[in-house]
């Protein structure tokens, strides 16, 4: 393999796991808090059609992600009002915004689907970028290096944050943090909607950094993948970082390896297809050999509070 | 008036009545009820797209004599039996199922609904009111390859598949055995993604085609992505499938395949209304005008479209049919005789690679 094809492929693979990562590390803040959010797919295609159509209107790439971070807030905020208020439950809340946002997203994209806009360019002068070498540091676009640094923070605020401390208490025993004076209600309104602006976010990746294009369905199962990869990860950003990118890079390795007739596209089709489900299996196994699985999920996880009881 | 309860009953019994007054104004011409059956939706800027061009064509033809209705993305499997029955019991007389998978519950409501006309679309089970129809798609793909042939630099195409099937299959081969009469050494990497519609992995796919040396694409997969990445690294360029995509791709598009049902729709239906259908396959193609080719990019030089028209022209008279041998298979080794032409029967159910296809494994 020529080291221009493996920049090319390392660019292909950070451009495919970065929504995933996006949306993965707001969905572990919800978890963290105790939520169990399953709407992530609703709330990034609602981000998708939101950040599609603000590029398509305005051409400005910035206000776009933001708008789609505030679209995906919103999104998020029918199911915690219905969770943390009137105390539903939650997994079949979050499938429900799963086909919500997928039915909403459908109709609010009506007349744009043969609408073409374009991608958000690289964040860097592309003086830095000519060396193939410097490509790979400084030729992505910003919402990949927004999800990098996410990961950091998400990491700093979970451990070392006392807000942080007080959102991984509400999670791990809400009625304890609840009799020392916290609003557990609040903590986890704020982590949804955290995790709902992330879901924005990696749904406006698709048209602003894959496929400057507005299609129904257009994130194609990654939520599901972001959902799955906090268990995944167990609860941890940097495993999460980790995660994201195996994902990424087998998603694309099938790809190259299909077009490329090398030795790697002898392996059929269905394997590639079935190969982060498989990873994901071995890594729990793995986990759980080590015994610390269940002691990191979040304890409260998926648990209504009703501080009466 | 307030919107009490009793307001509110009021309300809804006039506005039940009212389709009532309308369906007695116009008992005497009673339209010929048409639904369609959709497994995708109608914005998807290609296969569902163009059925549903075809039946506002139908709306614009027949005007009065028909009404029409659809049902957008309903899945393969038995939900399509409740919808086909839900379509039977509203009225609908010719109903066109417009999804391969919709097969068996068209055979099994029809027989339910014997006074009812259905038509499948790319199927191949019939029964007495229950026709197949299709086009010949595999005819303009033959028109691409000849492109591809002329203007591909490094002789190296990609084709972005969905699933192995006879009909994706006889695409690729068309596509490489005209490009092959252009260029002996043109080789053709088909790369099967499993879905029809994931736009992120259909760009990714040509991504990882021209990173690796191939500077045409062709795919088979509903949407424009494939055609953006091309235009965005300025390869030699793609087609457009289904519809003219050259608002995604004003550069890299070299022409596109338009599907174009409306015909057979205004046929099928006037039959119906006229009491002269009967069951049969209808598979037309480029001289029907049921398969088109849209128009040329800038970038396609004179002689080629010249060369492009005349596989064009060719398929439309009849003198020329891409399936005619000598037909090689990928391994080398004779498949079709020199001057055999092979039918439809062995075209739907092609299951081998002509020679210049790599494989997939």
């Amino acid at each position: 393999m020529t080291l221009e094809l493996t920049i090319a492929i390392i660019i292909t693979v950070v451009g495919a796991s970065t929504p995933i990562l996006i949306a993965a590390l707001g969905e572990l803040v919800v978890e963290k808090s105790g939520v169990l959010n399953l709407g992530v797919e609703g709330m990034m295609l609602v981000g998708a059609i939101t950040g599609f159509v603000v590029v398509f209107t305005t051409g400005n790439h910035y206000l776009a992600i933001l708008l789609a971070a505030g679209a995906g807030l919103a999104t998020s905020m029918i199911f915690a009002f219905l969770t943390l208020s009137l105390s539903a439950n939650q997994t079949a809340t979050g499938l429900a915004l799963t086909i919500f946002g997928t039915g909403f997203s459908a109709l609010a994209g009506q007349g744009y689907s043969a609408r073409p806009v374009t991608l958000l360019g690289p964040l860097f002068p592309s003086e830095l970028a000519t060396h193939p070498i410097w490509r790979v540091l400084f030729g992505y676009s910003a919402l990949v290096y927004f999800s990098l640094a996410m990961v950091f923070a998400v990491w700093w605020f979970l451990k070392k944050s006392r807000a942080g401390l007080i959102l991984r208490a509400v999670g791990e025993n809400d009625h304890s943090a609840h009799s020392i004076g916290y609003s557990v209600v609040a903590v986890r309104y704020g982590a949804v909607a955290f995790g709902g602006a992330m879901a924005g976010i990696a749904g406006a990746c698709f048209p602003l950094l894959l496929t400057p294009q507005w299609a129904e369905r257009m994130t194609a199962g990654r939520g599901w993948i972001a959902v799955a990869l906090v268990v995944f990860a167990s609860w941890k950003p940097f495993r999460l970082l980790a995660g994201a990118y195996l994902f990424g890079l087998v998603m694309t390795m099938e790809l190259y390896a299909k077009a490329g007739g090398g030795p790697l596209s002898a392996i059929p089709a269905e394997l590639w297809a079935a190969m982060p489900y498989l990873a994901t299996v071995i890594v729990l196994v793995l986990i759980s050999i080590r015994r610390d699985a269940s002691s990191n999920a979040p304890a409260c996880l998926g648990r209504p509070f009703l501080p009466s009881n | 008036m307030t919107l009490n309860r009793r307001n509110l009953l009021k309300i809804g019994g006039a506005a039940a009545a009212l389709p009532l007054l309308g369906s007695k104004a116009f008992a005497q011409t009673e339209p010929l009820k048409v639904g369609f059956v959709l497994v995708g939706t109608i914005n998807d800027n290609g296969w569902n797209y163009a059925h549903n061009q075809g039946r506002l064509y139908l709306e614009e033809q027949l005007g009065d004599a028909v009404e029409t209705v659809y049902v957008e993305n309903v899945p393969e499997g038995p939900d399509c039996e409740r919808v086909l029955r839900e379509l039977a019991q509203q009225g609908c007389k010719l109903i066109f199922a417009t999804s391969f998978g919709f097969g068996d519950s068209v055979i099994k409501v029809a027989e339910q609904f014997p006074d009812i006309t259905f038509e499948h679309a790319t199927g191949y089970m019939r029964a007495d009111n229950v026709g197949t129809y299709n086009a010949r798609f595999h005819e303009g793909r033959a028109v691409c390859g000849t492109i591809a042939g002329h203007m591909s630099q490094t002789g190296k195409a990609g084709y972005i598949g969905s699933f192995p099937i006879p009909e994706v299959v006889m695409g690729i081969n068309s596509f490489v055995l005209a490009a092959r009469k252009i260029n002996p050494d043109f080789t053709i990497t088909p790369v099967y993604i499993s879905t029809w519609n994931d736009p992120a992995k259909e760009a990714d796919a040509a991504r990882a085609m021209i990173d690796q040396g191939i500077d045409i694409i062709a795919q088979h997969t509903d949407g424009p992505a494939a055609l953006q990445v091309a235009e965005e690294r300025g390869i030699v360029g793609g087609f457009g499938q289904g519809a003219d995509m050259s608002a995604f791709a004003p550069q890299a598009q070299l022409t596109s395949i338009i599907d174009n049902w409306g015909p057979h729709y205004v046929k099928t239906a006037q039959a119906v209304l006229d009491g002269t259908w009967e069951s049969k396959d209808s598979w037309p193609g480029l001289a029907e005008g049921e398969v088109q080719i849209g128009p040329y990019g800038p970038k396609v030089p004179e002689a080629v479209i010249a060369a492009a028209e005349a596989v064009k022209n060719g398929q439309i008279d009849g003198s020329f049919n891409i399936f005619t041998g000598p037909i090689n298979d990928h391994t080398g080794a004779e498949k079709v005789a020199a001057g055999v032409t092979l039918t439809d029967a062995e075209l739907l159910s092609m299951d081998w690679y002509v020679e210049g296809v790599i494989p997939p494994a």
